[in-house]
């Protein structure tokens, strides 16, 4: 693109690669907009489903305007700063959240060549970015100045800390053996597994635990249930965003549904073979000119993900908290350290030699 | 250009909210402050072509470190006033800490621009087709192997330590059977019961 307006607009480099980043970047975040709202739709109906109940009905067809409707509701309150919080920080807080989950989808490819920075530190960018997640929770809790929020922050802080070591451990085990940070080489890396002509890194039998483990991990660290305990209505009233009313709270409801959008994408990419076909046999297609884009093979498989959270939302119960931290540090932390040992062990092995 | 104002940005940012971090009245506002500076740090790093390292910071001291000084500021019960009655006692030692740190500044310079240290012909020099981790990993797995591995030795010996300090075993905690929480089933936990009108169920 920054050709594009080199050549055909006639700007200099350095003009050009900022407008061309510029669209870049508001290529990616309207679009992903958008899919927040029609999410925050199939997530309610996909919940209602499974307890039997309709769901939003009402606005549009199908309610499928109801996202809308919600924003233009939240968008026309008044914005409440509560007399004894900490002015700044309150106004501040939902602005870190929402910003965060959007920033990771720089690095993520969406089709061979298609991504907006394709540094070769994809994925530690990744972590940085979903490292400072946190302090949008945080923050929010202890501007608040109220017991409940606080609470829940505190809980927020513990519980993404702490499934952030397991995350790291797992993320880092899939380096080893894709041999590279950026997300387009992992992605590459997974054609063709162990010989096979099925794509993604979850045939290999010493990562697929670690699949699975990425998943609760990352319903963790998105605060899904059953790990929402930050929400958790019977004892925090509202968590972290109790104080907030207006477009405040609705940055919070979109940045969470971003961070979800965000964590299936991951999920998608790391371990399912991102934008590459489930299989690469092109001689099983009827149809061997038409092409299926890579980027709808992503989208399917972020949906499939999405819906795989939205059921573990509708059916599971939630956790206790110390059973939480149990999973994290005495469960996944040991199994994904050891993981790690043991993939490092068979790729010297296999790759290396003795 | 765009790298010129990167720069600029980047670094007055760090210096204001270093600035800020020591001299901003509330705990929880100075430990914000150095996070931003991290942050910034982070940046300059990017610019210098050093993002490993980048990330690095921000992993480490953004995403953990940051947040533990919170939660226990946050959680801090602070008396402003005492606090602020140290200052005079201290800021003699303070004042000379910074004399002698700019004075270390424009020595290292002075050096640097006499040539004496010649750090672009060391045995690391960086070639800009290898990507930094890689770069950093040949080095770290190969000529500092040892070193390395004594580091990690050094931080496990204080993990240890500080487990070993704090651990203590107290006496009368009933604490929880993980295994036979997870292995009730229903049959053992409820009883089905038809009492007699007006009876009552017996527990």
């Amino acid at each position: 693109m920054t050709a594009f307006f080199q050549n055909f607009v006639g700007l200099p480099y350095e003009w050009a690669w900022f407008v061309a980043t510029l669209v870049g970047i508001l290529v990616i975040a309207l679009p992903l907009m958008l899919a927040v709202a029609m999410i925050i739709y199939a997530d309610r109906k996909i919940w209602a489903a499974m307890a039997l109940r309709r769901g939003p009905n009402v606005v549009g067809p199908f309610g499928l305007l109801q996202s809308f409707a919600d924003g233009l509701k939240v968008f026309l309150q008044e914005t409440i700063v509560p007399a004894a919080a900490n002015r700044g920080l309150f106004i501040l807080a939902p602005i870190i959240t929402f910003t965060v989950a959007l920033i990771v989808w720089a690095v993520v490819p969406f089709q061979v060549g298609v991504v907006l920075a394709d540094i070769n530190v994809g994925l530690l960018y990744v972590l940085a970015a979903s490292s400072l997640g946190v302090y949008g929770i945080i923050l929010a809790g202890w501007s608040s100045n109220s017991k409940y929020p606080f609470f829940s922050a505190i809980r927020a802080a513990a519980q993404m800390v702490s499934y952030e070591v397991a995350i790291g451990f797992i993320l880092i085990s899939i380096v080893l053996w894709a041999g590279t940070f950026n997300l387009s080489g992992i992605v590459e890396a997974q054609r063709g597994v162990l010989g096979t002509p099925i794509n993604g890194f979850f045939l290999n039998p010493l990562l697929f635990p670690m699949a699975i483990m990425f998943l609760i991990s990352s319903l963790a660290e998105t605060q899904r249930a059953p790990f929402d305990l930050t929400e958790a209505e019977s004892e925090l009233v509202a968590g972290y965003q109790t104080e907030y009313s207006s477009m405040s709270f609705a940055l919070y409801w979109l940045g969470e549904y971003a961070n979800v959008i965000l964590m299936c994408t991951l999920n998608a990419t790391l371990f399912w073979g991102g934008y590459l076909p489930p299989i690469d046999m092109p001689f099983l297609f009827f149809f061997p000119n038409i092409v299926v884009p890579g980027i709808i093979w992503l989208f399917a498989k972020i949906l499939f993900f999405f819906f795989v959270f939205s059921w573990v939302k509708a059916t599971v119960p939630r956790y206790r908290y110390d059973q939480l931290m149990r999973l994290g540090w005495k469960v996944f932390l040991p199994v994904s350290l050891f993981w790690v040992f043991l993939v490092s062990g068979v790729l010297m092995w296999t790759r290396v030699g003795f | 250009m765009i790298q010129a104002f990167a720069f600029y940005l980047f670094a007055i940012v760090v210096l204001l909210s270093g600035a800020m971090t020591i001299s901003s009245r509330n705990p929880v506002h100075s430990v914000l402050w150095l996070i931003l500076a991290f942050f910034n740090a982070a940046g300059l790093m990017v610019l210098v072509g050093a993002e490993f390292i980048a990330m690095l910071l921000v992993i480490v001291y953004v995403g953990a470190v940051a947040v533990l000084f919170l939660f226990v500021v946050m959680m801090l019960d602070i008396d402003f006033a005492e606090m602020r009655a140290g200052f005079v006692r201290y800021a003699a030692l303070g004042l000379a800490l910074a004399v002698a740190l700019v004075c270390e500044i424009f020595i290292g310079i002075g050096a640097w621009s006499a040539g004496g240290i010649d750090l672009a012909r060391r045995a690391a020099p960086v070639d800009p087709a290898i990507p930094n981790i890689q770069a950093i990993g040949n080095l770290l797995y190969t000529r500092y192997l040892f070193v390395f591995e004594g580091a990690g030795l050094v931080l496990l010996v204080a993990m240890i330590g500080a487990i070993v300090l704090t651990h203590r075993e107290r006496k009368g905690v009933r604490g929880q059977n993980i295994a036979r929480q997870v292995a009730r089933r229903p049959e053992e936990a409820t009883r089905n019961m038809r009492p007699e009108v007006g009876q009552g169920v017996q527990l």
